[in-house]
C-alpha cells in the first residue's frame, strides 16, 4: 500500500474518532507534531517545579508546606507520565532532555515569570493550573491513545492543585491589609500571562490547522481562553479582588465576558527568550543535570558490575 | 572498567494489580538503572495515591508486541518492539528542530 | 512520664523530623533524574507528616497556648532540639544519602520502641511512621550501595561525606535526664542499645558498599541543650521568614 493510501486510511480513522496507538501507521508529520507537543508539555511540568518550588522552604505553616510539597511532587509525576507517553513514539528520554537544553524544545512560557511572593503560590495554583485544566480537559479526547490516557490521569490529580491555590489567595484576601495587597498584586501579575497560556489567536497559529485536522487539538485557543475567563471572573469577585482588565465586561447577548486586548508583543518576546526567567530556568535544569552526572554514572556502573546477580 | 556512559537508565514498563483478584494492568513506564530501583521508582510514581497491591516491572525491550491478533502476518521478528522505532527514516544532516 | 517531660521528648523527635524534612524539601527540582526527584520529595513529605503530628502532640502536652506552627516557626535557634546531623546541608547527593541513611536507622529504632507504648497518640504516630521509615531505609541503603560501589568518583564522594558527618553520630545515642525518663517508661531504647543497633547496621551496610567507618573521631554534642552548628540559623531564617515578617497574619 502506498504512502498516500495509508494517509487516507489514517485520516478515516481520525474522522471516526479512533484512538491511534504507538505501533499504528501514522503520517510522519503527525508523529513529529506529537513528539513536539507532548515533550513540551512534559518539559513544562518539570520546569514548573522551579517557580512553585521557590517557596517550599519558606512556606508559612506546616500544613502549607505539606500541601505545596505534595503539589510539586504531582507536577514531577505529571512530567513523568508525559515523558512516558512521548517515548512511545520512538524517542528516548536522553534525546528529549538534550533538545530542551539545546533550546530546540520549549516549555510553557508562563514559567518564565518569577514567583515573587507567597501569594504567587496561590495565583499559580488557581490561575496557571486553572488554565492548564481547561486545556487538559479538552485534551482528554486527543487522538493519540497514550497522550489521552496521560491527560485523564493528570486531570484527576489537577483539581486538588487549583483548590489549593484558590484557598491560599482566598485566605489572604480575607486576612490582614498586607496579605490582601499581596494577593491582589499576585493576581495583577499572573492574570494576563495565564490568558496567554492558551496561545495566540488560531488565525495566528501556524500549526493549528493540522492539529485540528488530526484531532490532536479538539478546540480552538480562543474558545478555551474564553471558557477559562468565564469560569474564573466570578471566583475573583467572590473573594473581593479585582481582575486587572478595565475592558472586562459581561456580554448579556453572548452570555460570556468581553475582555481587553492581550499584549501579543510580550507574548512573542517571552516565547523567543525575552522573559524575566528564561535564562534562569534552563540554567537551573542544566545544572541539576550536570551535578547529577556522577550519580547517574554510579548507578549505571553498579548495575553493570552486578548484572549477573 | 570501561568508561561509563551517562544515560537516563533503561525504560521499564509498569503493571499494577489494584485489588486482589483483578488482572494486572499497564500503567505506564519509568526509568531506572536496575530492577530494585525500577520497583521503587514505579511505586513512587504510580502508587502515590494508594493505587496498588501487586506490581510488575518489565524492561521495555523484553516485551514482544504484535499489532493485531487477526493479521495473517501475525508476528514479524524484525518489528516486535512495543514502541515505534524511527530507525527506518533517513533524516538529512543539518536538520533543525526535530 | 509527666506531660512536660513527654512534650520535651516529642519536641526533640519532632524537631529531628522537621529539620530533616526541610533539608529534603530543598532538593526539589535538583535531583539527578526526575524519578529520584519524586522519590526524595516523597520521603520529605513522610518526615514532614511525622513532624507535624509530633509537634501538635507536644503543644497539647505543654498545656499552654503554643501551637505546632508556633513551635516550628517562632522558636529561636537555641530552643531547637534536633540533632546537629539533621541540619547539615545538602552539599552533594552523597551527603544527602549518608545523612538520611543514618537518620533513618535512628528513626526506625525510635519508632519501634514507641509503637508499643500505651500512649495511643504516640503509638499511632509511631506505627504509621514505622511503615514509612522501613521504606526510607530501603531507599537510602539502595543508594548507599550504588554510590559506594559505583564509580571511583562516587566512592570518594561518599567516603568524604561519611568522614565529615561522622562527628555528628555520637549525639544519636547520648542520654540525658529526659532520655532516662523515657527509657524508664519504655518509650525509648537505652543509649547502649541504640549505639549497638546503629553500629551493627552501619558496619554491615558500609562493608557491603565498600565504605569505611572512620577511626576514632571527635564526637560533637549539645543539641539537646540548644547548641547547634552555624547552619541552623540560616535554615531557620528561611523557614520562619513569613511568620516573623507578618506576625499578626494567619496563613
Amino acid at each position: 500500500m502506498g504512502a498516500e493510501e495509508l494517509d487516507v486510511l489514517f485520516q478515516e480513522r481520525i474522522d471516526a474518532n479512533d484512538k491511534i496507538e504507538p505501533r499504528d501507521n501514522m503520517p510522519e508529520e503527525y508523529r513529529k507534531h506529537l513528539i513536539r507537543q507532548m515533550s513540551q508539555h512534559a518539559h513544562s511540568e518539570v520546569i514548573g517545579m522551579q517557580p512553585e518550588g521557590n517557596w517550599i522552604t519558606r512556606a508559612p505553616s506546616l500544613r502549607a508546606k505539606k500541601i505545596l510539597l505534595a503539589k510539586v511532587q504531582d507536577e514531577a509525576g505529571h512530567g513523568l507520565y508525559l515523558y512516558s507517553a512521548t517515548e512511545t513514539l520512538g524517542i528516548t528520554r536522553d534525546e528529549l532532555i538534550e533538545k530542551l537544553h539545546a533550546g530546540k524544545a520549549k516549555y510553557a512560557s508562563i514559567f518564565n515569570y518569577p514567583a515573587l511572593t507567597w501569594a504567587d503560590m496561590g495565583a499559580i495554583g488557581w490561575l496557571v493550573d486553572g488554565a492548564a485544566i481547561t486545556n487538559q480537559v479538552s485534551l482528554q479526547k486527543t487522538s493519540y491513545g497514550p497522550y489521552a490516557r496521560a491527560m485523564v490521569k493528570i486531570c484527576k490529580e489537577e483539581s486538588f492543585h487549583q483548590r489549593q491555590g484558590y484557598e491560599i489567595i482566598a485566605s489572604m484576601a480575607a486576612g490582614t491589609e498586607e496579605q490582601k495587597e499581596m494577593a491582589q498584586d499576585a493576581l495583577n501579575r499572573f492574570w494576563w500571562p495565564s490568558l496567554m497560556m492558551f496561545g495566540p489567536h488560531d488565525s495566528d497559529s501556524p500549526r493549528s490547522g493540522n492539529a485540528m485536522k488530526w484531532k490532536i487539538k479538539r478546540e480552538s485557543n480562543d474558545v478555551l481562553r474564553k471558557r477559562f475567563i468565564d469560569k474564573t471572573v466570578s471566583q475573583v469577585e467572590l473573594i473581593g479582588l479585582t481582575v486587572p482588565d478595565k475592558d472586562l465586561k459581561w456580554n448579556e447577548k453572548e452570555q460570556s465576558y468581553d475582555f481587553g486586548a492581550i499584549d501579543w508583543d510580550e507574548f512573542w518576546a517571552v516565547i523567543k527568550g525575552g522573559g524575566p526567567c528564561n535564562i534562569k530556568r534552563l540554567k537551573h535544569h542544566k545544572k541539576a543535570h550536570t551535578d547529577g552526572e556522577w550519580v547517574r554514572k554510579a548507578a549505571a556502573a553498579y548495575a553493570q558490575k552486578h548484572s549477573k546477580k | 572498567m570501561s568508561e561509563v556512559k551517562d544515560t537516563q537508565g533503561q525504560l521499564w514498563e509498569v503493571f499494577i494489580q489494584t485489588k486482589k483478584g483483578l488482572p494486572f494492568k499497564h500503567f505506564g513506564s519509568v526509568h531506572a538503572y536496575d530492577k530494585e530501583m525500577a520497583i521503587q521508582n514505579a511505586r513512587d510514581l504510580y502508587t502515590r495515591r494508594g493505587e496498588g497491591r501487586g506490581m510488575w516491572v518489565v524492561p521495555a525491550d523484553a516485551i514482544v508486541a504484535v499489532d493485531s491478533t487477526d493479521d495473517e502476518s501475525f508476528f514479524d521478528p524484525s518489528d516486535d518492539k512495543v514502541y515505534r522505532h524511527p530507525t527506518f527514516y533517513e533524516l538529512p544532516d543539518g536538520l533543525k528542530n526535530m | 512520664m509527666d506531660n512536660l517531660s513527654l512534650s520535651k521528648f516529642c519536641i526533640r523527635l519532632g524537631d529531628n523530623c522537621l529539620i530533616l524534612a526541610h533539608r529534603q524539601s530543598e532538593l526539589c527540582s535538583h535531583g539527578p533524574f526526575l524519578e529520584e526527584d519524586i522519590a526524595q520529595i516523597n520521603l520529605g513529605l513522610d518526615l514532614l507528616g511525622q513532624a507535624e503530628a509530633l509537634l501538635i502532640y507536644a503543644a497539647k502536652l505543654e498545656g499552654g497556648t503554643r501551637t505546632a506552627d508556633d513551635l516550628a516557626f517562632r522558636r529561636p535557634e537555641r530552643q531547637f532540639h534536633n540533632f546537629m546531623l539533621t541540619e547539615q546541608p545538602n552539599t552533594d547527593f552523597a551527603f544527602v544519602i549518608v545523612r538520611q541513611y543514618i537518620m533513618s536507622l535512628y528513626l526506625l529504632k525510635t519508632y519501634q520502641a514507641l509503637s508499643t507504648v500505651e500512649d495511643e497518640t504516640l503509638s499511632g504516630i509511631a506505627l504509621k511512621a514505622l511503615k514509612e521509615l522501613t521504606y526510607h531505609e530501603r531507599h537510602f541503603s539502595m543508594w548507599l550501595k550504588r554510590l559506594g560501589d559505583g564509580t571511583e568518583e562516587s566512592h570518594e564522594r561518599t567516603q568524604t561525606a561519611i568522614n565529615e558527618l561522622w562527628m555528628f553520630v555520637g549525639e544519636l545515642y547520648e542520654e540525658d535526664a529526659i532520655d532516662l525518663m523515657a527509657q524508664k517508661a519504655s518509650f525509648a531504647p537505652t543509649g547502649a542499645e541504640m549505639k549497638t543497633f546503629l553500629m551493627e547496621q552501619i558496619n554491615a551496610k558500609f562493608t557491603e558498599s565498600t565504605l569505611k567507618v572512620p577511626e576514632s573521631v571527635y564526637m560533637t554534642t549539645g543539641s539537646k541543650n540548644g547548641i547547634h552548628t552555624e547552619y541552623l540559623g540560616f535554615l531557620l531564617t528561611e523557614m520562619q521568614y513569613l511568620q516573623r515578617a507578618y506576625p499578626d497574619a494567619k496563613w
